[in-house]
């Protein structure tokens, strides 16, 4: 696994090299079907995610969005259709697999737990046990290791805020909980980071902090993939726009070739470029 | 938020800014003398219990000067090691925003077949423990396996297994007790004493505390127990975070029915026999005694060493009460008052927090 993501060594024997092994991207979805009975989810969907992009995939109720993003975090497995990673097939069968890979995700709603403490939130599930004896046989946790990581991985995100790594989630603000989610997702060397909705319980201010949080993160050279409704703050950070309609991929365009009106005409149907 | 000890005194100096304070920081607000109160208490679960144990022990101390009779101590902890065993058990299970009915039953089950095994069937006493130990261990993982496959609620489920384990044991040992003389003396040895600057404490008791100091450990200092505590705070959280929450709650019904059998070797030697009849006070009083010491019935908050003060709790009330001459009508009376006033403080703590 190596942070930094440089993936384009790998060759896999049943695939054809990439005409342009460049722009090689970290993850991609191609030609993914999803029905719910006679319910069309998803009617073919391709996705590229590259490498230090934030890709946002926008449309309205009932685009596939939610679908979509299930399908790429293992919550859904798709009818047909493939997953690549690193130019890897994956398949995800649960979240978990998903994880495996590196490909983390912050959901809607702010998933902590708010009675734990900040350290214990960024480890919840892949504690760090002591070491020798106490840590093997005893399995006890090396408490103060896992506080000092979180301390960096946060100084490191930026989010100076949170200066106590003791102090329970409940007693931060719903944006500083959510700093807390992202920097789960960001900590331990993922390769995607994946979130749905992250502003939509926050207000002004709180949703600055966490979109500054985003393009820290794709600094750092982690992708990002933003699921919103909040157009603004979709043009604002966004490298891509996947615009998602009816089931399928309608368009792909950046800040600087469309306007917001223009996005808003495609994801409605209005316009198709 | 670090909470500062010592809610100093408001009345000299600036009196608390009551009103002038937004509601965003209310919470965090230290200024005034109840809102640090409240800090103090929340970060801290164990302490208010604490403070009541201490003050229930000065008052009755006062009231009657028997209390502190080292015989009358004695025999407080000995009152306390069956329920304070069972109560470790149900704190695992209210932790995770559950609640365990059967754990009387299991206790009951459990040693009948401790007592039975060793005296009808003649197997060797350690063998007969292990026996007992086995069929907690399979009681606790029938409640697990139905909250988890099931997904019935864990009320539901073991009221269900209270009225079967129960027949089951009546079944069992055909209605009968077994008594102190036929069970082999390891079995009975709970209920032996030692004596400690004359003070006589049971082996049943010094087990009790071992379990208390181990499990305490386990739950603050493993992964498993932090895993316990968010289950019961946020199971959707919790399995977002990767966390098999039903593996969990299984591990934490299965330890409670281990648990629970250790409760049944205790509770032999403290009666001097196994009765299919000793555990029907057992549930509700091990609910009483982890609500009063602080643990949420909600999940995800409280300590198991609260749970261990509740117990005391309990048991010195209805010991002071006794010996100050009161009927045992007011120390049910008491206790009651005692729950409600418990969670009453748990939802005043955590009010301010939402």
């Amino acid at each position: 696994m190596d942070p930094k993501g440089t993936q384009l060594t790998i060759t896999e024997g049943d695939r054809p090299s990439s005409t342009l092994p460049y722009s090689q991207p970290v993850l991609q979805a191609k030609a993914l079907v999803k029905t719910y009975g006679k319910v069309v989810g998803l009617d073919g969907v391709d996705l590229e995610l590259y490498q230090g992009e934030v890709l946002a995939v926008i449309g309205d109720n009932g685009a596939g969005k939610s679908t979509l993003i299930k399908c790429l975090t293992g919550a859904e497995i798709p009818d047909t259709g493939e997953l690549w990673l690193n130019g890897r097939r994956v398949q995800f069968k649960r979240p978990q697999d998903a994880k495996h890979y590196g490909i983390e995700t912050v959901y809607q709603g702010l998933a902590v737990s708010p009675a734990l403490d900040i350290a214990s939130n960024l480890y919840l599930g892949r504690e760090i046990r002591e070491q020798g004896f106490a840590g093997t046989v005893l399995r006890i946790m090396d408490t103060r290791l896992m506080r000092a990581n979180a301390k960096q991985e946060l100084d490191r995100l930026g989010i100076s805020t949170l200066q106590d790594v003791t102090v329970a989630i409940e007693n931060l603000s719903g944006g500083q909980r959510q700093a807390v989610a992202v920097a789960r997702a960001a900590a331990f060397g993922s390769k995607v980071v994946i979130l749905d909705e992250p502003t939509a319980a926050l207000g002004v201010r709180e949703s600055g902090q966490v979109l500054d949080l985003i393009r820290r993160l794709r600094d750092e050279g982690i992708p990002v993939i933003l699921v919103s409704h909040n157009m603004p703050q979709v043009f604002e950070v966004a490298d891509r726009i996947h615009i998602q309609r009816l089931g399928k991929r309608a368009a792909v365009i950046t800040p600087q070739s469309h306007s917001m009106t223009e996005a808003v005409a495609i994801m409605t149907g209005a316009s198709t470029e | 938020m670090s909470a500062q000890p010592s809610p100093t005194s408001p009345a000299s100096g600036a009196p608390p800014r009551k009103g002038s304070v937004d509601l965003a920081t209310e919470f965090l607000d230290r200024s005034s003398p109840l809102g640090r109160i409240r800090n103090l208490l929340h970060r801290y679960p164990a302490l208010s219990p604490g403070i009541v144990l201490v003050a229930a022990v000065i008052i009755f101390g006062v009231i009657s000067p028997r209390f502190f009779f080292v015989s009358n101590l004695s025999l407080i902890t000995q009152q306390v090691a069956v329920v304070g065993t069972l109560a470790i058990a149900q704190t695992l299970i209210i932790l995770t925003a559950g609640i365990d009915l059967s754990v009387g039953a299991i206790m009951v089950l459990a040693s009948l077949v401790m007592a039975q095994t060793a005296s009808a069937n003649h197997v060797p006493a350690p063998l007969a423990l292990v026996i007992g130990l086995i069929v907690g261990l399979l009681a606790g993982a029938v409640n697990g396996a139905l909250v988890t496959r099931l997904k019935l609620p864990p009320f539901i489920v073991t009221l269900g297994t209270l009225n079967v384990f129960l027949a089951v044991s009546l079944l069992y040992s055909n209605g009968a007790s077994v008594i102190g003389q036929q069970i082999p003396d390891l079995i009975t040895s709970t209920g032996n004493t030692f004596s400690v600057d004359g003070v006589g404490i049971t082996y049943g008791v010094v087990i009790m505390l071992v379990l208390y100091i181990v499990m305490a450990f386990v739950m603050t200092k493993t992964a498993w127990g932090r895993h316990v505590y968010a289950v019961g705070d946020d199971k959707e959280s919790a399995r977002l975070a990767g966390i098999s929450v039903n593996r969990v709650l299984l591990s934490v019904y299965i330890a409670a029915g281990a648990i629970l059998a250790i409760g049944a070797w205790i509770q032999i030697g403290r009666a001097d026999a196994a009765s299919p009849n000793a555990g029907t006070d057992l549930n509700l009083d091990s609910i009483t005694a982890v609500v009063i010491g602080g643990t949420s019935l909600f999940g995800g908050r409280g300590t198991i060493w609260g749970s261990l003060l509740g117990a005391l709790i309990v048991g010195v009330f209805r010991n002071g009460l006794a010996l100050a001459g009161l009927d045992v009508l007011y120390q049910t009376l008491a206790v009651g008052i005692l729950i409600i006033v418990a969670v009453s403080l748990d939802q005043w703590i955590r009010k301010a927090r939402s």
